[in-house]
């Protein structure tokens, strides 16, 4: 191994097994979803053999009854990362203004949630919320309340359970930038005369905004095409595209159909991050 | 913009910010973990309510290890959390290497591929496997041989290993970007063949990304959900299959042991992980 530039045969060769893997299970699969998304579906589920092509799917797409759903999945998705983003960077500042010591202490706090099994998470809220839950529970022993109160099973759940579920990837990039922050930088704006808003908007900010890029595409893709979450607090209630897609290919059997939303979501999810990288590039440059 | 009384102001607002920060802080940590204690608690309760405590038992976590369904989930989890780890940290591993030391056609291409996984939804992914060993793999194989094949704990497997090579690579390629290239001419200077070289200076240097990417691996395979539902069949659920279909029948503490059996073996890994980042 002599050199970066070596053009032997040995990097293909290193390369091949997990190219080859991922050209099979990965390219291969996505490339059957674009084929199979214009041709007339099955009608037990599959696709009608022999082939039959058709745009239909991608026609009724434009139905106002999913493009509904899909803008109600977008502004789920946003609500759900201003509410991240919002209380997750000023944790962030707190635990990188904490004694460095306790640092790593309450990084481990937002880190275990990360690594928890995320079944076991919307478990855990959906269970404070349910009928015979923990809160109900409460609020009936105190006899502020005489019947449960119905906190389960609708949009508030959903979006309490995603914030729930997504707040540590928020904080993660977040805290990272804002550690490498020199905060002394505060200090010397706020003797040269700028309050706390100015000093924060005009430096902290962006120094630090590489961390809330970040942050905003960790929570907006995952929730975006969400299932667990919607599916669990939202009891079959809360349509969002993740339950739309899954439920084609189940009790719907429309394959070709499923592939045409996971197409528009997939294109969603890629062409805004591309967008949004560039926004966000083109926005941190004048300052 | 008030700036005539700045300094006894500011100093208000900063104090003010402190506060809302230890507020705001506190107040995370509370909607992190009251849901997780009160899950916990209510796994000791000697009914089946998750409303008010009636009394204190353990009968849920005995049901726990005589129910047979459960033990075989948590035994397909593990044995394709292993597999899919071991497999995916090699050929992770090995691309990592290849795509940082050479130069070869389709070089970029394949790096855009690496990452691809990592940015589409999830369930995108799950549906294309769906797609692919139906309509696609399982007829060239009956074409080509005559067997019949269905879903099963392999093609779970197959899109574990899918999933989990670009996130391997990812993080052993990190490691490779601060490399002392001179440490490995270093050896060979000194006689060592390339075998010995990497196993005795490359390797070595690369373990704490290797097992951090392997770490990673097998978290993700074990908490898997969506290309697992959609490649698992009829037969053999995994574990977050399993609790998926308890957590749809309703609120019971038998979930909740479950969880916290769930919760403490995710803090041992926790603890594994920080282990080995301290021999860095």
């Amino acid at each position: 191994m002599s050199g970066s530039e070596d053009r032997s045969r040995r990097g293909p060769l290193l390369v091949l097994p997990a190219a080859a893997w991922l050209v099979v299970f990965f390219v291969l699969p996505l490339l059957l979803v674009l084929v199979i998304s214009f041709v007339e579906r099955g009608r037990a589920g599959g696709v009608r053999t022999p082939l039959v092509p058709t745009i239909d799917y991608y026609v009724r797409l434009f139905d106002p009854l999913y493009i509904g759903i899909f803008l109600k999945s977008v502004r789920i998705a946003l609500l759900v990362t201003v509410v991240c983003v919002l209380t997750g960077y000023p944790l962030g500042v707190f635990i990188g203004r904490a004694p460095a010591r306790l640092r790593s202490s309450l990084m481990m706090l937002v880190m275990i949630p990360f690594w928890t099994n995320f079944l076991v998470r919307t478990y855990a809220m959906k269970q404070l919320l349910a009928a015979e839950g923990g809160v109900n529970g409460l609020l009936l022993g105190i006899g502020l309340i005489q019947e449960p109160l119905s906190l389960i099973f609708n949009e508030f759940s959903v979006v309490l359970g995603l914030v729930y579920g997504y707040l540590p990837f928020a904080v993660l990039p977040m805290y990272a930038s804002i550690e490498k922050f020199d905060l002394s930088l505060m200090e010397a704006a706020s003797d040269l005369g700028a309050n706390l808003r100015r000093a924060f908007l005009r430096i902290m900010l962006p120094l630090t905004l590489p961390g809330v890029v970040a942050a905003v595409v960790l929570v907006f893709v995952p929730v975006v095409g969400a299932f667990i979450t919607p599916d669990i607090m939202g009891g079959g209630k809360v349509e969002m595209i993740g339950t739309l897609i899954n439920r084609q290919f189940g009790v719907a059997r429309n394959w070709p159909f499923g592939s045409a939303m996971s197409l528009a979501l997939m294109l969603m999810v890629v062409v805004g991050v591309i967008y949004y990288f560039r926004a966000a590039d083109e926005g941190a440059r004048p300052l | 913009m008030s700036s005539p009384a700045r300094a006894p102001s500011s100093g208000l607002a900063l104090r003010l910010g402190k506060a809302g920060l230890a507020v705001n802080a506190l107040g995370i940590f509370a909607f992190l973990y009251v849901p997780i204690l009160i899950l916990i608690v209510f796994s000791f309760n000697d009914t089946r309510t998750v409303a008010r405590m009636t009394g204190l038992s353990l009968q849920w976590y005995a049901r726990l290890f005589v129910n047979r369904e459960l033990l075989a989930a948590a035994r397909n989890s593990l044995l394709i959390a292993f597999t899919s780890t071991v497999v995916a940290t090699v050929l992770g591993t090995l691309t990592a290497l290849g795509m940082d030391r050479f130069r070869f056609r389709l070089r970029k291409t394949f790096d855009t591929v690496l990452y691809l996984p990592i940015v589409i939804p999830e369930i995108v992914m799950g549906i294309s496997l769906l797609l692919f060993f139906n309509l696609a793999f399982f007829p060239v194989i009956r074409f080509m041989s005559g067997a019949s094949l269905t879903l099963g704990l392999w093609t779970i497997l197959i899109g574990h290993i899918a999933f989990n090579i670009p996130f391997v690579y990812v993080i052993v390629r990190a490691r490779l970007v601060g490399f002392d290239r001179t440490l490995e001419e270093a050896a060979r200077d000194l006689g060592a063949d390339e075998w010995r070289t990497f196993w005795r200076v490359t390797f070595p240097l690369l373990l704490p990304g290797i097992l951090g990417g392997a770490l990673m691996a097998f978290t993700l395979s074990l908490d898997d959900f969506l290309v697992t539902v959609f490649t698992a069949g009829t037969a053999s659920p995994t574990m977050p299959l399993y609790i998926y279909s308890l957590v749809r029948r309703g609120v019971t503490p038998e979930i909740n042991a479950l969880s916290t059996v769930l919760l403490l073996a995710s803090m041992g890994l926790i603890v594994l992980s920080l282990a080995a980042q301290r021999r860095e």
